[in-house]
């Protein structure tokens, strides 16, 4: 079996706990204005032309975005970084996209994992068929999950779907058990408005487990892409919060007694 | 820090280097004297040594608390005329370079003009070297293809053990009377010698008493007419402390700082040794004074860390010699390597980390100086704790306290045929270098350039620099069938030059041993004494020679470039790459390209590339590892470059992994800059791949942008990725905590970074100090964004 990759990030310290390797998977059913991984959305390998700068000087190449891996190549790449695992209680953590969306790979993926021994966290966007949540949820040891918007309409309008799914898989998690971090992608303008926040933490407060909360404040790194891959960057107003804006609404999650941390 | 130490520091930090002459007329006067043509070398030796301690001027500079001067002042930097004479031309490149200058003023000159140049020109130990090395040895010397340490600076590179916490002078001469005693004029066929060299260590302890009894003099002099009560006692009690130490063993914390600091004065105002002086495991040695005093109420944690941040000052006032030509080249910088060790494992294999431990390390944060370097040293018996503790200091970005690997020392020691306690009590010192702490005399010969020794390979023997043959004809590349040929061609040329510098070395340690022996550093390294033996010539219990490998990294990735795309995937060919190379790649900008992007490259934990590290390191070892030297001792090898990087690059053309001609190589067993593209675990992975333990030392440097370290989990993280390196018996890691977008800011306003540290090559500098090509490399090191 195969999957498509489109990057592997070693010494990932915000992923997930102790010192991990993140395995980017191509594809995602959303559209996130904020996105800075635009190449990942087609679940295709893409090529563009890149400029590469070798002391000033510009030298045009064809590039790709995606690589196909078997199990056995990408488990031989994860466990190239064992020793950090074993010594920081790491891992590894498949990201995306949306990791689910090559659900069979993940699968295999995580049960190899398991059987070795290696931590694992899933990072998703908790838009998928329950059935395959449910399916690798005994080979994930954390879900990273992300919640972006609380309502509906502008869930949709930001992101391309409705949030109804997410948030009954996020429930269904709970129910089962699972160990949870909620990803709460700070977007100044959007969904950092005091309504949303105190739905979201209604919401997050009614679960039957309280679970740690990640702040990731919105940069601007990936936008320059946009262009690149002939898509349509609509963020252009959109500034980076500030530290303090951060540290208010930091303290507001803290308030209602979950543990935040910011950037992971 | 409080008003004393910071006033202290300012007049460190602004004094102005510049060299004094006053050591150079000293040593001149006594070597015209009778005395000087009566007796034998290593007396002389002592007399110069001595005549220099009684006549130098004292200088106590005000507040201070620990005193002692090599030159008249602060920064004030003398000269070594036996040595190394500077011509008029030498000194007017010291006093008007751009970088690492020292002023000189016209006295200066006149005195070497009529009284220095005329006594010394033909006559110094550089002299003697030069004249007594064959043509091979000069051309490989002239192309870069190694350096050579002792050419312009006595062998030291030592650090003192713990015995002379222990001892003071009066125990060692007592010492030397034993040894005396025991001579057997009837069958000992080298009685003789050892009664010289015996008498020398005498007048050597004399001359130290002598020299800190001045002190005391003059202290005594400057209390009674101190108008300040409290400077006054203070005064008072620093003169009896002079009185006391070095003569006999210190018995409180003061005692045991300054006793050290006038043994330190003695050693690097004997001869100009590398790496200066070194206390070694300073927390080791200062531990059980600060316990018995804290408990006896004498001292508080305060006033130790003041007399220790006054220590720490006496450091930063001496930068080192002054280095001219190739040698200023490989070691372009005013430090002078005093690495203090922290932490590691007590002589009975025991957790070694203590409260000392831990107010040192407050002390190097706050003080935040160049000299002296500090490092800790890590064992799996430590706590994180002490490691996360030295990463918030890390962290600040001034490229210190670099981390070692004790468990890798250890294994590193015995395998070199210490024994366990012997490695136990020993560390690291200089940059990196392996060392057997007051037991073991360990020389760096010189930096060999295993890069342009392959440039010599592709071009059958030919320096392509210059034309000239200087190498083996192993054959033209052009023709090889396989990499294995090249391989082998590259192995007969390392063979070639590596006798050439051993055969070098076995000369130049001749030379030394009869013409510069060092009694009072004898005095302090066992078992000199009990041998009747000079440090430098077998007196030491261990003698090892090194022979550092330079660029690793840049060299591993011109073999797989080779392998991959002459050999393996045949897009170039052989000759294709030499024109590139010849052309400096102009004209060959896609090429170029693809050798920098598309092909493997050491530092990113892939076999393909990382296996050439493995192959490199092999030859180089099995060339050099063992073959004996003069002293009784064996060369060995270690990876690290300082500055000559920088140099051997420069005489180095362009090379079929990108790099142009000319530019720096790789340092240490770090990747070419900017090679390593997937973080720091995968560089710490590939670095890994070679075998540490059979070195003594490598250099790993890893660039980290401030923002890994912001969070608590940043810092864990570093814990970990040292523990990690160190599982896989990794022997050192350095951290350069910066963004390559504030060096470029730097170089473009210096005026407004002139506290800019950075870590360079075992040691850290200020970024204005250094040369471009220098700052420019390092900008590139630092330069992948993600990581």
């Amino acid at each position: 079996m195969k999957g498509i990759i489109f990057d592997i990030k070693h010494y990932a310290i915000h992923d997930g706990p102790g010192i991990r390797q993140t395995i980017f998977m191509k594809g995602c059913p959303l559209g996130c204005w904020w996105c800075h991984n635009p190449e990942s959305r087609s679940k295709e390998i893409i090529s563009y032309t890149k400029e590469e700068k070798i002391d000033g000087q510009i030298v045009e190449k064809e590039e790709t975005v995606g690589c196909q891996y078997t199990t056995d190549e990408l488990m031989k790449i994860i466990e190239k970084d064992t020793v950090f695992f074993e010594e920081s209680g790491g891992g590894v953590t498949f990201s995306g996209g949306e990791p689910l969306l090559q659900f069979d790979f993940l699968l295999e993926m995580l049960k190899t994992c398991k059987k070795r021994d290696i931590n694992t966290c899933v990072d998703t966007t908790g838009f998928t068929d329950p059935e395959k949540l449910k399916a690798i949820a005994p080979y994930t040891d954390l879900f990273l999950f992300d919640l972006k918007h609380m309502d509906d309409k502008e869930h949709i309008e930001y992101t391309g779907v409705s949030n109804r799914k997410i948030l009954d898989n996020l429930k269904m998690l709970d129910e089962m058990g699972k160990q949870v971090q909620i990803r709460y992608p700070l977007i100044p303008g959007m969904n950092d408005d005091e309504s949303n926040l105190l739905r979201m933490l209604g919401f997050l407060n009614r679960l039957k487990h309280k679970y740690p909360v990640s702040i990731l404040p919105y940069h601007k790194i990936g936008s320059h892409k946009y262009k690149r891959f002939g898509l349509e960057y609509k963020m252009n107003g959109t500034k980076e919060p500030d530290k303090e804006h951060v540290e208010t609404i930091k303290k507001m999650f803290e308030n209602a007694g979950f543990e935040v941390t910011v950037g992971g | 820090m409080n008003e004393r130490i910071k006033k202290l520091r300012d007049q460190s930090q602004h004094a102005i280097p510049h060299i004094s002459a006053e050591r150079a007329l000293l040593v001149t006067e006594f070597y015209k004297s009778d005395l000087a043509q009566q007796v034998s070398v290593p007396v002389r030796r002592a007399l110069a040594f001595k005549h220099i301690l009684e006549n130098k001027k004292i200088c106590i500079n005000d507040g201070e608390l620990i005193v002692g001067e090599r030159g008249s002042a602060p920064k004030a930097v003398p000269t070594y005329p036996e040595i190394t004479l500077h011509s008029l031309e030498d000194l007017k490149t010291l006093d008007t370079r751009p970088k690492v200058w020292f002023r000189v003023d016209d006295e200066t000159m006149n005195i070497y003009r009529d009284v220095i140049i005329p006594f010394w020109k033909g006559k110094s130990n550089r002299d003697l070297i030069f004249k007594n090395l064959d043509k091979e040895w000069h051309d490989a010397y002239a192309a870069g293809v190694f350096t050579e340490f002792q050419e312009q600076r006595a062998p030291g590179h030592t650090v003192l053990g713990k015995k002379m916490f222990r001892k003071g002078f009066l125990d060692l001469k007592k010492e030397i009377a034993e040894a005396m005693d025991q001579l057997d004029f009837f069958n000992d066929p080298e009685a003789y010698e050892k009664r010289e060299e015996l008498k020398a260590m005498d007048i050597a302890a004399d001359a130290i008493i002598r020299f800190a009894e001045r002190h005391a003099d003059e202290l005594e002099k400057l209390a009674a007419a101190e108008k300040d009560e409290n400077r006054k006692i203070e005064l008072m009690q620093m003169a009896a402390i002079s009185r006391k130490v070095p003569a006999h063993a210190p018995e409180t914390f003061h005692e045991a700082l300054q006793h050290y600091w006038f043994i330190h004065v003695g050693v690097i105002t004997e001869v100009n040794p590398w790496d200066s002086f070194n206390p070694g495991r300073l927390d080791q040695h200062l531990l059980p004074f600060y316990e018995k005093e804290t408990t006896a109420g004498t001292l508080t944690e305060e006033i130790a860390k003041e007399l220790l941040s006054s220590f720490w000052i006496k450091f930063n006032n001496h930068p080192a010699p002054p280095k001219i030509g190739v040698t200023a080249k490989e070691s372009s910088t005013y430090t002078d390597f005093a690495l203090i060790n922290l932490g590691g494992v007590k002589e009975d294999g025991s957790d070694a980390v203590n409260e000392m431990t831990y107010i040192l390390l407050d002390v190097i944060e706050e003080m935040r100086l160049l000299q002296p370097s500090s490092m800790i040293q890590v064992s799996k018996k430590n706590p994180d704790r002490f490691i996360k503790r030295t990463a918030r200091i890390i962290k600040t970005g001034f490229g210190q306290p670099s981390v070692f690997n004790t468990d890798a020392i250890i294994q590193e020691l015995l395998n070199q045929g210490k024994s366990l306690i012997d490695a136990r009590n020993g560390g690291a010192s200089g940059c990196v270098e392996t060392g057997a702490f007051g037991t073991e005399s360990y020389i760096l010969t010189g930096y060999f350039n295993l890069t342009k020794i392959f440039e010599i390979t592709l071009h059958n023997g030919t320096d392509p620099m210059t034309g000239k043959k200087i190498g083996l004809e192993t054959g033209d590349p052009r023709e090889f069938q396989s990499f294995d040929e090249l391989i082998e061609a590259f192995r007969k040329q390392v063979q070639y030059f590596a006798d050439i510098k051993i055969k070098g070395n076995n000369i130049i340690d001749r030379v030394i041993a009869s013409n510069i022996p060092v009694p009072f550093l004898s005095l302090l390294i066992d078992d000199c004494i009990v041998n009747g033996k000079d440090y430098n010539n077998g007196g030491a219990r261990y003698n090892t020679s090194y022979i550092q490998g330079v660029g690793l990294g840049s060299l591993t990735d011109i073999l797989t470039s080779l392998k991959f795309n002459v050999f393996d995937e045949k897009k170039y060919t052989m000759q294709e790459l030499l024109d590139a190379t010849a052309a400096n790649f102009e004209g060959y900008l896609e090429m170029r390209e693809h050798l920098i992007n598309n092909t493997p490259k050491y530092g990113n934990d892939d076999d393909y590339a990382d296996e050439q590290a493995v192959t490199i390191f092999e030859i180089f070892y099995n060339t050099v590892n063992g073959r004996p030297n003069t002293k009784g001792g064996h060369f060995r090898i270690n990876m690290l470059p300082t500055t000559s990087h920088v140099y051997f690059g420069s005489v180095t053309g362009a090379t079929p992994d990108g790099r142009l001609a000319r530019k720096p190589l790789s340092e240490g067993i770090s990747p070419f800059q900017g090679a390593d593209r997937k973080g720091p675990s995968a560089v710490i992975k590939s670095a890994a791949k070679i075998d540490h333990l059979r070195t003594g030392g490598t250099l790993l440097n890893q660039k980290f942008t401030p923002s890994l370290l912001e969070d608590e989990k940043g810092l864990d993280s570093l814990v970990q990725l040292i523990r990690s390196y160190f599982r896989m018996d990794g022997h050192h890691i350095q951290f350069n905590v910066v963004t390559a977008e504030t060096l470029r800011k730097a170089q473009k306003h210096p005026e407004d970074y002139k506290d800019l540290i950075v870590r360079v090559a075992g040691y850290s500098d200020y970024f204005n100090d250094l040369g471009e090509e220098l700052q420019d490399e390092i900008i590139r090191r630092t330069e992948n964004v993600e990581f």
